[in-house]
This record gives C-alpha cells, structure tokens and sequence, in this order.
C-alpha cells in the first residue's frame, strides 16, 4: 500500500444514540436534582478549582447527560470538594453529592 | 346607563386605573383607593418603555384620562377592615370613610425584589452596585449618570435575574420585564455616554414580545452592547471602587473576571406588601410564588377563590404594561358579567 499521508479523521460529532449514558442515568437515580441544571454557570464562576486547571462542572455535567464520558476520572481528580457551587447554584443543584456520587460510581 | 352597583378598586397602579375607567364607563359606581399621595404606581417612575422608548408619562396620561370625573378617587387611603354582609362588602378606611361594595377588585401589584438579599451581588455594601430601579432614576431625574465618586463611567455591567429564577431566595419565576428592560437601559445608557462599554450577564435572553428581539439586535448591531451568557456567582469591590465580576463565559467555557465601574442589578417582581395584606384580610388564595391564586390559569385569570372579588394587574404574576392593561380590561367585563347576575364559571350564551 502507497503511504499519501492521508489518514480518517476521528469524528467529533457527539454520537448520542451509541454513547453510553448509564452514568446519567446512575447520577439520576442517586441525586435527581442532576436534571435541574439549566447551564447558567454560576458553579464555575465560583469554583476554586477552575481558577487554575481546566475543571468544568457544568460542562463536566453536561457531558454525562450526553454519555461523553471517556475523560471522566481526570476531570474527578480536579474537584477539591469544597462545595462553593452548592451554596450559589440557582436550581438547587446538590453538586457535592452529584461529585461524590461520581467519584463512588468509578470507584476511587 | 348608571348602574347602582357599587365596585371598590383597590390600588391605583396601571390595572387599577384602567379597569375603574372601563367599569365607570359601562355606568358602575367606581371608587378607587391608593395609598400613595397619587395615582400611576410603578408607572410614574419609569421615564422610557420599552420596546419604543416613549415616555411613561404618555401611557399615564391616557390612562389618567378622566379618571377623576367619572371614577372617585381616594388617594393616601388605608384599608383598616373589610367585612363581608351577604354577597356585599363594607371597607372601613382609616380616616373613618365606609365605603359598601357589590364587588371588589384587587390591583394590589408588585414590589422590587430587594437587592440587599443577594449580599454576594454587594447592593447596599459596595458604593457602585446600582438597581435597574435606582439608574431609571438617573434617567428620570436628568441627572449626570456618575460613579459614587463623580466619575463618568467607562463600563457598565447588567446582572440578569436578580431575585428571579433562583431558588436559593426562593423565587423561582421568572420575572419577565428584566431582560428586555437591561437591554432598553444599556441603549439608554450608550446614548448619553456614547464611549460606555456595556456587558449584559445572562442565562436567557427572554425576548418574548413582539419588538424586543429587534431592541436585542439593536442593542447588538447599533450599540455594541456586549452580551455574555453566563450567571454572575459574585461581585467585589477594588480599592479604587470598581466592580471585579465573577462569571462563567459558559460559551467560551471558561470562568470569567471583569472590572466594571458600575453594575446594575436587574431586581425582578415579588408580591407587594399590599398584595399580602389585602389577601390576609379577605382569605384570597395566595399561589405556590405568593401572588395571587386564579380560579384557573387559563380561563379564570380574574377570578378570586373568594365571591366578589377579582383580579387585575400584577397582583397575580410578573407582567408588563401592555399586558396590565389588557388584563384589567378583562377585569372590568369579568366584573360587569358577574354583577349582571350572569356565573362567571359557566358560559350561558
């Protein structure tokens, strides 16, 4: 076979029908108030992790609702726990326990 | 065709005023009641409405047209008691007044949502944290729109949602008028200050009535104004007395930090203390945000849990001017129809 260079670029659209939301659904029956966030952001605006690394909770949630997990454990790793999310969100989204839940479910 | 029925309407703001005209109109025998030295309520503070930038003036002055030769008028009037005879009520005014009524209608509207509530926004701490309420009184006033130590400000941030959708002071409704009200005051803003920078903090833009969307695009194209989605978790204060913001740019995915010399706070509506007061004296239904409850969201709007008393106006949820008025118009037919012997549950047409 003659090498072009030319190689398939992975796709990058979010396969929702093949992706695997049983963390979504895990997260659900564990803290339902994980169906309440409407994306507003206020938990990483106030989050001290997301001062200096790149961790999300709010993307990190809307990530789970779409199955897009691969990533998952670093992104655990990044929390340090200190719940000034759940004292600001607006939804009463109990994300302390969403994190620890989480962190159960991958098991560390 | 006078009518010897007797209606009392209760609070003088926009729904009030329209409903008694309307009522007088069709021959009741109308009083009103506002506590305020005067009537117009909110109204007469807002000096621009959206989405055209007329005056608030005008709309009061056609409201105001007449109201006084055909509707008596009552301001500073507090209500000491209502007693209820039969199908009839008898109003006990501080002054000694009694006034009897064949039915009653309750404008008792909204208050602003006290900013001092959310204390991570500093309303009442840092000197350049302003409501939406205090900068239209720099517009109404004609004064200089100036930080709290005389400088023209270079940039200019609007807090959304403030004591609205939030669960965390437990208010969870939406409030309505602030989105597109942030967006008429920073077209305001950039045409008295024409160098400002403008910021708009947002979880929705809620452009719901016809031409707001075209003040947003407005608001965008024309003027600039930058609007960036995300809800602001705090504000604080730099020793120079600007405003450092605390946002998530949940677009670009990335916390945010913003110095502003001002931030405006775009309180939202809670029920007033008149609403509580009057349902508390005549056992009306309060609803699960504590305004009014209707008898049915849809076809009932007006009507109270109590015989012969009505609503109208934001006394049972947010609404803007248009739909105040529509809604006391409502009012006054759902009165006459129910002062004419007809039930104003079922349709005997």
């Amino acid at each position: 076979m003659i090498n072009f260079g030319y190689t398939l670029p992975s796709d990058r659209q979010i396969v929702y029908d093949k992706n695997n939301r049983e963390t979504a659904t895990f997260l659900r029956s564990k803290e339902p108030t994980f169906n309440s966030c409407i994306q507003c952001g206020t938990c990483t605006a106030t989050c001290s992790a997301a001062c200096f690394t790149d961790f999300n909770f709010r993307k990190l949630l809307l990530l789970v609702n779409r199955g897009e997990t691969f990533e998952i454990i670093q992104e655990l790793q990044k929390c340090m726990l200190c719940g000034k999310c759940l004292l600001v969100c607006p939804r009463n989204v109990n994300t302390r326990n969403i994190l620890l839940n989480l962190r159960l479910y991958y098991a560390f | 065709m006078k009518s010897s029925k007797k209606v009392v309407t209760i609070g003088g703001g926009i729904a009030g005023m329209e409903a008694s005209s309307f009522l007088a109109a069709m021959g009741y025998d109308v009083t009103l009641l506002e506590k305020a030295g005067e009537l117009g309520g909110h109204l007469a503070k807002w000096e621009k409405l959206f989405p055209t930038m007329r005056l608030g003036k005008e709309v009061l002055n056609f409201l105001s047209q007449g109201i006084y030769e055909n509707v008596k008028v009552l301001c500073n009037a507090f209500i000491e008691r209502i007693d209820r005879e039969l199908d009839d009520f008898r109003i006990y005014l501080a002054d000694g007044k009694v006034l009897e009524a064949n039915a009653i209608l309750v404008t008792t509207g909204y208050d602003l949502f006290d900013a001092r509530k959310k204390e991570e926004y500093g309303y009442g701490i840092y000197d350049n944290v302003i409501t939406s309420a205090d900068l239209e009184e720099f517009f109404s006033s004609g004064k200089e729109i100036r930080t709290a130590s005389g400088k023209t400000p270079a940039s200019v941030g609007f807090v959304h949602c403030v004591g609205s959708r939030d669960q965390k002071i437990g208010n969870v409704y939406c409030s309505k008028v602030c989105c597109v009200t942030a967006v008429k005051q920073s077209i305001e803003l950039k045409e008295k200050l024409s160098d400002v920078k403008i910021f708009c903090f947002y979880m929705d833009m809620r452009m719901y009535g016809m031409h707001f969307e075209a003040l947003y695009k407005e608001a965008q194209e024309k003027w600039g104004v930058q609007f960036i989605r995300g809800r602001v978790s705090e504000a604080c204060e730099n020793s120079d007395g600007s405003i450092l913001v605390k946002v998530e740019d949940t677009l670009a995915g990335r916390p945010m930090r913003l110095t502003v010399d001002m931030l405006v706070l775009m309180v939202g509506f809670v029920p007033s203390e008149g609403t509580k007061k009057i349902g508390n004296m005549l056992n009306l239904e309060f609803g699960p945000n504590r305004f009014f409850k209707t008898r049915d969201q849809h076809v009932l709007t007006n009507v109270s849990n109590v015989k012969g008393v009505f609503f109208a106006g934001a006394c049972t949820a947010p609404k803007e001017i248009t739909h105040a008025i529509t809604d006391a118009r409502a009012a006054a037919s759902t009165i006459a129809s129910y002062l004419e012997q007809n039930s104003v549950e079922k349709r005997t047409i």
